[in-house]
C-alpha cells in the first residue's frame, strides 16, 4: 500500500511570532521555520507502518515555496522514501489555504495511485483543522480525523479517534484519509546517517498547472493583529476581598 | 495564534523559583522545549544537512537533558548516562568520525563540532565526557588503531554501550606532558605498567581507556612515550575517588593507579616509542573539537540571559532597552558570533585535510576565554538571580572556566602559536 503524508513547513513552535507592519501577516524572513508538529506525527505513523510492511512506499508532499524542501528533507531523514515538491510561491503562496492545498493533494492522490492519505489534524500557524476533511470530501474518500491509534484490519483501518467526552472507534474502508492528534505516537529524531541517507533521496518538483489545479483563493485576508495583551491580576487575601473585587467590577 | 504554540510558550520564572522547574511545568506536547535564541546556520554557512543535524540535536538535547543539567550539576553525576550514551549512539553521534564499516556516520570534524556545540548548550559537563569520548578515544582508535584493534573496540564504543576516555596528564605532568612518569615494561608478550593519571575525564565510568606510558626511560623525553589501549578490568589496574571539582560536574573525573598492570603487546596503539606523534596530532583536533564547548556555554548563556532582559522590568521599562545592556547583549553575541565563525572555518580545513595548529590551538585558546567573559556578563544580566543556583548562570560560569585549563591551559595555548612564529624565522 502506497501513503501520501502532507507536511507543512510553519515558523517553529518556540519561536515569539510577531505581527507585520503591514498588519497583513506574521513576519517570517529570517525566522526560524520546521515542520509542523502534527505533521512530524504522521510522517511517523507512516514509517511505522513501512516498519510493520503494512506500508510499501511513502511518498511525503509539501506545498510552498523553495524552502519548504528542508520540511521535506526532514521527512525524508525520518525514513519517507520520497519527496513531491508542489512549487507555490508569492501571491499565491499567501493565500494557499486548505481549500487549495485539498485539491492539490487529491490530484495527486490520482496521479500516484495512493492508498492512504496522512495529515497532521492542523497547522500551528493557521490552526485551521481542514485539510485532511477537504481532500476526504473531494476524493470521496472515508475519512479518520483527530486519530490517536489506526490498525490495519484487511481491507479496513481500526481507527481510534479523540472527541469530546473520550475515544470513539471507527471502521474505515481503505481508500482513507487519517488526520493525525497528538497522542497518536512520539515521533522518531533523524538519525545522522539517515539525515546523510536522505540527501540521495528523490524530491521532484511540480506546479500547480501541471497538476490541473488552480489555487485561486475565495478568501481575503483584511487585518491580522495581535491578540489583545493580559492585563495584570490582583491578588487577594480572603474570599471576603475577592467577593467584594468582584462585585467592584461588576463580574457578580 | 495556535493552541500548540501557546502551550509551549516557555514559562520565564522572574520571582525567586527556579528557573529549571518553570521547563518542567509545560504542558505536555510532542516537543517540549525551552526559549532560545535561534542560532543563523545561513551565517553560519553550514549544508544543509549541517543545518538538519543541528536541529536535530538541538531537540534531542533540549528534551533529553537540558532538563536534567542543573541536578548533574548539583549532584555531580548522572544517574542516567548509560542510557542517555546508548541514545547518542543510536543517534550516530559517538562514532561521527568513524568509517562507516566500524558502525560509525562517517562524518567530518564540522559535523563533530556541531553535535558538541549542541550536547554542550544543554549541559557542558555531559558535553565535555562527549568530546573525551568520541573524539580523545574513538578518534584517536580510528586514526591509530590497526584493524584488529578497530574491530574489537569501536563498535560498542560508537553505540554508546561502552564509555572511552584518555589519559596523558599526570600529578607533576600537565602542561609539560612529555615529563610523564608512568612507564611500562616489557616482559615477554605483555608490557607491564606502573604510575598514575591525574585528571581523566570519564576515567571512573570509562571501559576503554588510551593511556600514554614511558617505554624508552634514556631516550629524549619526548621519543620514549607509547600509548597503549586499556580495559576496564585489567589486572592491576584500578581508579581512585571521584574528584570534587568547581565546574563540570556530573563529568566524572578521576586518578587512574597502575600497579603492575599486565598488557598484552597487541594493545599498543601506534609504533612503540613513537607514542608522542599518537598524541600530539591528537591533541590539534582535540583543542578543535572542544573548542565547540564554548560554543555551546555562549550560547546557552545567551538562550537564558537574552529572553530574560526583555521580561525583567526595572524603573518601568523592559530592562534589555536600556542602553548599557543593550551593549551587553551586543558584545555576548558579537564575541559568540566570531568565536563559532573561527572554530567553524578551521573544522571545514580540517575537513579538507587541511590539519593547521596554530589554529586548532588559537579556536580553542580564543573561545575559552571569551566564554568565561560571556558568562560572566550572564551573570550580570540576570543581577541577583544570576547569582543563585536556582538560575543556571553560576554553572555556565564554573563550566567555562575548565576550557581554559582542560585540554592544554591557554598559557600552552599560546606558547603553541608562539612557537609556530618563532619556527619560521629560525
Amino acid at each position: 500500500m502506497k501513503l501520501l503524508v502532507a507536511v507543512k513547513r510553519v515558523i517553529d513552535y518556540s519561536v515569539k511570532v510577531r505581527v507585520r507592519a503591514d498588519g497583513m501577516g506574521m513576519v517570517t524572513d529570517g525566522v526560524k521555520h520546521s515542520m509542523n508538529p502534527f505533521c512530524e506525527i504522521a510522517v511517523e505513523e507512516a514509517v511505522r507502518m513501512k516498519e510493520k510492511k503494512i506500508a510499501s512506499e511513502i511518498v511525503v508532499v509539501t506545498c510552498g515555496p523553495k524552502q519548504c524542501q528542508e520540511t521535506l528533507r526532514t521527512a525524508l531523514a525520518m525514513g519517507a522514501d520520497r519527496g513531491l515538491h508542489v512549487e507555490v510561491s508569492g501571491a499565491d503562496y499567501e493565500s494557499l489555504g486548505p481549500l487549495q492545498v485539498s485539491k492539490l493533494l487529491s490530484a495527486i492522490v490520482r496521479k500516484e495511485d495512493i492508498k492512504m492519505v496522512l495529515v497532521g489534524k492542523q497547522a500551528i500557524d493557521s490552526d485551521c483543522n481542514q485539510t485532511g476533511q477537504m481532500t476526504a470530501a473531494l476524493l470521496d474518500w472515508p475519512q479518520g480525523t483527530f486519530v490517536s491509534e489506526v490498525v490495519q484490519e484487511g481491507e479496513r483501518l481500526k481507527v481510534t479517534r479523540e472527541v469530546d467526552g473520550g475515544l470513539e472507534t471507527v471502521s474505515l474502508k481503505l481508500p482513507a484519509v487519517i488526520s493525525s492528534d497528538l497522542r497518536l505516537n512520539e515521533p522518531r529524531y533523524a538519525t545522522l546517517p539517515n539525515i546523510m541517507k536522505a540527501k540521495k533521496k528523490r524530491i521532484e518538483v511540480l506546479t500547480a498547472e501541471a497538476l490541473g489545479v488552480s489555487v485561486a483563493s475565495g478568501l481575503r485576508v483584511l487585518r491580522v493583529q495581535e491578540p489583545p495583551r493580559r492585563e495584570a491580576g490582583v491578588r487577594v487575601e480572603t474570599p471576603e476581598q475577592l467577593v467584594t473585587k468582584l462585585r467592584e467590577i461588576g463580574s457578580i | 495564534m495556535a493552541v500548540l504554540r501557546a502551550l509551549h510558550r516557555p514559562l520565564l520564572v522572574l520571582s525567586r523559583q527556579p528557573a529549571v522547574s518553570g521547563l518542567r511545568a509545560q504542558a505536555p506536547g510532542p516537543r517540549p522545549h525551552s526559549s532560545s535564541v535561534s542560532v543563523d546556520d545561513t551565517v553560519n554557512g553550514l549544508s544543509e544537512e549541517q543545518r538538519q543535524l543541528r536541529e536535530m540535536m538541538y531537540k534531542f538535547c533540549q528534551e533529553n537533558l537540558a532538563p536534567k543539567a542543573q541536578d548533574i550539576d548539583r549532584d555531580n553525576i548522572f544517574p542516567e548516562l548509560k542510557e542517555f550514551w546508548k541514545k547518542l549512539g543510536d543517534l550516530g553521534a559517538h562514532g561521527i568520525t568513524a568509517p562507516v564499516e566500524y558502525g560509525g556516520t562517517g562524518g567530518g570534524y564540522l559535523d563533530h563540532v556541531i553535535i558538541m556545540e549542541e550536547i554542550s548548550r544543554a549541559s557542558a559537563a555531559i558535553g565535555l565526557s562527549y568530546g573525551a569520548h568520541s573524539n580523545l578515544c574513538i578518534n584517536q582508535l580510528v586514526r591509530n588503531g590497526n584493524e584488529e584493534q578497530k574491530k574489537k573496540y569501536l563498535p560498542k564504543l560508537i553505540s554508546g554501550e561502552h564509555m572511552g576516555a584518555l589519559a596523558m596528564s599526570e600529578p607533576n605532568a600537565g602542561s609539560d606532558v612529555v615529563s610523564m612518569k608512568m612507564k611500562a615494561d616489557k616482559q615477554g608478550d605483555h608490557y607491564v605498567l606502573n604510575g598514575s593519571k591525574f585528571w581523566i575525564t570519564n576515567g571512573p565510568d570509562a571501559d576503554v581507556l588510551i593511556v600514554y606510558a614511558k617505554t624508552d626511560l634514556h631516550a629524549k623525553p619526548a621519543h620514549g612515550i607509547t600509548a597503549f589501549i586499556i580495559e576496564k578490568g585489567m589486572p592491576g589496574f584500578s581508579t581512585a575517588q571521584k574528584l570534587d571539582k568547581l565546574g563540570m560536574r556530573g563529568s566524572s573525573t578521576c586518578e587512574l593507579i597502575f600497579e603492575d598492570c599486565k598488557v598484552p603487546a597487541k594493545n599498543v596503539l601506534g609504533e612503540i616509542n613513537r607514542g608522542v606523534y599518537v598524541l600530539m596530532s591528537g591533541l590539534d583536533l582535540e583543542r578543535l573539537v572542544l573548542a565547540a564547548g564554548p560554543l555551546g556555554l555562549m550560547q546557552a548563556v545567551l538562550d537564558n540571559a537574552i529572553p530574560y532582559l526583555h521580561v525583567r522590568e526595572a524603573f518601568g521599562q523592559k530592562i534589555g532597552e536600556f542602553q548599557l545592556l543593550q551593549g551587553k547583549m551586543a558584545d555576548m553575541f558579537t564575541r559568540l558570533s566570531a568565536c563559532r565563525q573561527y572554530v567553524y572555518n578551521v573544522a571545514r580545513a580540517c575537513d579538507q585535510g587541511h590539519l593547521s595548529s596554530m589554529d586548532c590551538a588559537g579556536v580553542i585558546l580564543y573561545s575559552a576565554e571569551a566564554a568565561t567573559q560571556v558568562a560572566l556578563d550572564g551573570i550580570q544580566c540576570l543581577g541577583g538571580n544570576g547569582y543563585i543556583n536556582d538560575y543556571p548562570m553560576g554553572r555556565f560560569l564554573r563550566d567555562a572556566k575548565l576550557y581554559e585549563i582542560g585540554a592544554g591551559t591557554s598559557e600552552v595555548r599560546r606558547l603553541i602559536i608562539g612557537r609556530a612564529f618563532n619556527a619560521i624565522y629560525k
